[in-house]
């Protein structure tokens, strides 16, 4: 099927690999963080006993 | 600073197929990110601190991202270069797989973000010796010392050479000497490796006009300093088994690697064949080559098996010579 914006079939490939590699990027970093946080918050409870 | 940034011309743009996600991965640079990782990760292990797992986790991470930005920027800024040289006319900018802008906007958020994380996660030292190992790298090397002076590499060797000071600094919070220790003899092992390749490929440097020792010097100076440089790594190579961080593997490697650096490096040097006059023949004849390859080829098997020594020791709780 044709693009309406004249997109080759390739380059919408193309395009869909770079949107899910940065998706997965994206997700991985909010992970990250979170994980990052739970350890360092973890960590500082247990050192002021809270 | 005088150097404006190059532009592409349009000779050096075939007609360019989509830009995929491992092109932007490609602009990373994957190969140099895989040393990076490895020397950093030895450096973390040396500081012999507790730190989370999953903390130094993403300490390696970010540091093997900040690496992969600033050579992402190196790419940006570079572009009308790789087109010139063989070894770099396949990149993703000069085959206009990705645009300047776009390699550009990736290097500028990765360095943000990887020094934004190392600071929340790990500690500020490390964040800001990353912040440091990029700039030197994209700017002071990049920008402006590679086009300008011929001890580019040695200058901007320093770049390559701070890993361990940083993953170093992520564990411990601190970098002393020991760490500094390590990142010298990157520092020292710097020229001579790059010297025999740009030995190589000097042809492409000139044509790039890249002032290259043997581009600008001649062969029979640039073979001289190789094995300058080598005399002062050979040595400095066994520094740490007699500082507490390496113990007799590392001691062994590091004297048998040493000897065959200073031998291969002494072979460049003192060429069997007539040497040429820099003055009348700047570039090496092809016969000439084969020592020059061999040195390159064994600088690389030298540092990764003395660090490898290193990490074996520290995995496995070798005690190290002298404490």
């Amino acid at each position: 099927m044709s693009d309406p914006k004249g997109e080759s079939e390739a380059a919408r490939k193309a395009r869909r690999g770079r949107n899910i590699a940065l998706a997965a990027g994206l997700v991985l970093f909010v992970i990250l963080v979170f994980v990052v946080t739970i350890i360092r918050l973890g960590g500082n409870v247990a050192t002021h006993g809270y | 600073m005088t150097t404006t940034v190059p532009e592409m011309t349009s000779a050096a743009l075939p007609a360019a197929a989509p830009a995929r996600w491992q092109d932007y991965l490609q602009l990373l640079k994957p190969r140099v990110m895989s040393l990076v990782i490895f020397t950093a990760f030895t450096g973390l292990l040396c500081a012999g601190a507790p730190l989370n797992p999953v903390l130094a986790g993403v300490a390696i991470l970010c540091i093997a991202v900040g690496g992969g930005a600033s050579g992402a920027l190196n790419m940006w800024y570079e572009a009308d270069l790789d087109a010139l040289m063989r070894r770099t006319r396949g990149r993703p900018l000069p085959t206009g797989r990705v645009q300047r802008g776009d390699a550009l906007a990736l290097g500028i958020t990765l360095s943000l973000f990887s020094v934004m994380l190392m600071g929340l996660a790990v500690n500020l030292l490390a964040a800001a010796l990353l912040a440091f190992t990029i700039f030197f790298y994209a700017v002071v090397y990049t920008m402006w010392l590679k086009r300008a002076t011929p001890q580019n590499i040695v200058i901007g060797g320093l770049a390559g050479a701070l890993p361990p000071a940083v993953g170093w600094a992520a564990a411990s919070g601190s970098a002393p000497l020991s760490a500094w220790l390590l990142v010298a003899i990157i520092f020292f092992w710097t020229p001579p490796h790059f010297w025999a390749l740009s030995l190589v490929t000097c042809e492409d440097y000139a044509k790039a006009g890249v002032p290259m020792m043997p581009v600008v010097r001649g062969e029979a100076a640039t073979r001289r300093q190789i094995f300058l440089y080598s005399l002062v790594v050979a040595p400095l190579g066994l520094v740490p088994a007699f500082t507490g961080l390496g113990g007799p593997l590392y001691l062994a490697v590091a004297a048998i690697g040493g000897a065959g650096f200073l031998a291969l490096a002494a072979k460049v040097a003192f060429p069997s064949h007539s040497p040429t006059p820099a003055a009348s023949r700047p570039l090496l004849p092809a016969r000439g080559r084969e020592d020059a390859r061999r040195l390159f080829g064994f600088s690389i098997a030298y540092l990764f098996l003395i660090f490898a020594a290193l990490l074996v020791e520290h995995l496995a709780g070798v005690r190290p010579l002298v404490r």
